[in-house]
């Protein structure tokens, strides 16, 4: 690192801060209208995960500069989110079976 | 690529030492500080989503209807019954002061001393109204409603648990960074990061870089009340 770390840090125009800034703004409140306007089922559902990756994705982005790293330290990040994908795969089809093994026991009574 | 000769080279707990850290970079252009605050950070993301998944488990598993969050956390204002109210405002404190902070940062690279310290102020301030909000809806569930971890007047009795697993554990994040933040706020007034002075804890001389490192941990805990606005309470 050592005198020339200086030149490599580059900043950003105030601009595209107040930007996100607003734009996480409008997010929320459009998710917060989802249950606002009592939507249901799968259209609440998709609206709360699009609005909730899209905020993730600009805080992620450009909040903590994810968009400027070099792929490096990307790569690194994001991967691993692949097995968290999995787990909760795995984990909802567990659920539904303990869910099912449950109404069934409780019903016929073992 | 046989620069080494492999039998000279150190052994056993010596040698994992000097190949681990034989000048071999691999995050160029970032500092080990802000390295490590990613892992550390990745860590964590692996510790919320235990959390939110195991909620995904209970709530998908119980045979008693969930508790609807929209009436549990609606405030009342005026005569009429606002749904999620508190958390709506609290949602919008956070991103505030996550805004804040990232204008902070800027600052900070351009070493300009007072609006970074402003800034990181204002950040601070956002994350102790967020968490006076938080302690205001504990105490309304818990001595208002009767809300507790193994009950509740609601519904499934897991949701008290994973109310106060989850909300807790990030409201500890929060509180842990607004801690840090008037910590920071403090250096950065008095100049320590231009005058190279050294800190307090660590004795080491620390720069504006140390303003981003922060600004990752206080984005992420943004991040992380992204996640369990939408899966705890709108869900």
């Amino acid at each position: 690192m050592g005198v020339d770390k200086k030149q490599e840090v580059h900043t950003h125009k105030l601009g595209i801060y107040l930007w996100i800034w607003g734009l996480l703004f409008v997010f929320s409140f459009f998710s917060y209208m989802v249950d606002y306007l009592d939507f249901q089922g799968m259209l609440r559902w998709s609206l709360i995960v699009f609005f909730m990756l899209a905020k993730a994705g600009f805080i992620m982005a450009i909040f903590m500069h994810l968009y400027w790293e070099r792929w490096a330290i990307v790569n690194v990040l994001l991967w691993p989110m692949t097995a968290i994908g999995v787990f909760i795969a795995i984990m909802a089809a567990e659920s539904y079976y303990t869910f099912f093994s449950r109404m069934f026991y409780f019903v016929v009574g073992g | 690529m046989s620069q080494f000769d492999i039998s000279k080279l150190p052994k056993g707990s010596k040698g994992f030492m000097y190949d681990w850290g034989s000048d071999q970079k691999a995050f160029k252009g970032i500092p080990w500080g802000k390295a490590m605050m990613w892992i550390f950070l990745l860590s964590d993301t692996f510790i919320f989503s235990c959390f939110l998944i195991s909620l995904m488990t209970a709530r998908a598993s119980t045979v008693v209807p969930w508790p609807y969050a929209s009436e549990v956390f609606g405030l009342t204002v005026f005569g009429t019954s606002v749904p999620l109210l508190l958390i709506a405002i609290m949602t919008f404190v956070l991103i505030t002061s996550s805004g804040t902070m990232a204008i902070a940062v800027k600052y900070g690279y351009e070493k300009n001393r007072k609006l970074c310290g402003w800034f990181l102020l204002a950040t601070a301030l956002g994350g102790l109204t967020f968490v006076g909000m938080q302690a205001f809806e504990w105490s309304k569930l818990i001595f208002h409603d009767g809300v507790r971890p193994w009950d509740n007047p609601f519904g499934a009795e897991q949701f008290g648990a994973f109310f106060f697993m989850v909300t807790g554990f990030h409201g500890t994040h929060v509180s842990i960074g607004v801690i840090f933040l008037f910590i920071f706020a403090r250096k950065v007034f008095r100049g320590d990061f231009d005058t190279g002075r050294r800190g307090y804890f660590t004795s080491m001389k620390s720069d504006y870089e140390a303003i981003e490192i922060l600004g990752l941990y206080w984005h992420f805990v943004d991040l992380v009340w992204v996640f369990i606005f939408a899966f705890f309470y709108l869900w």
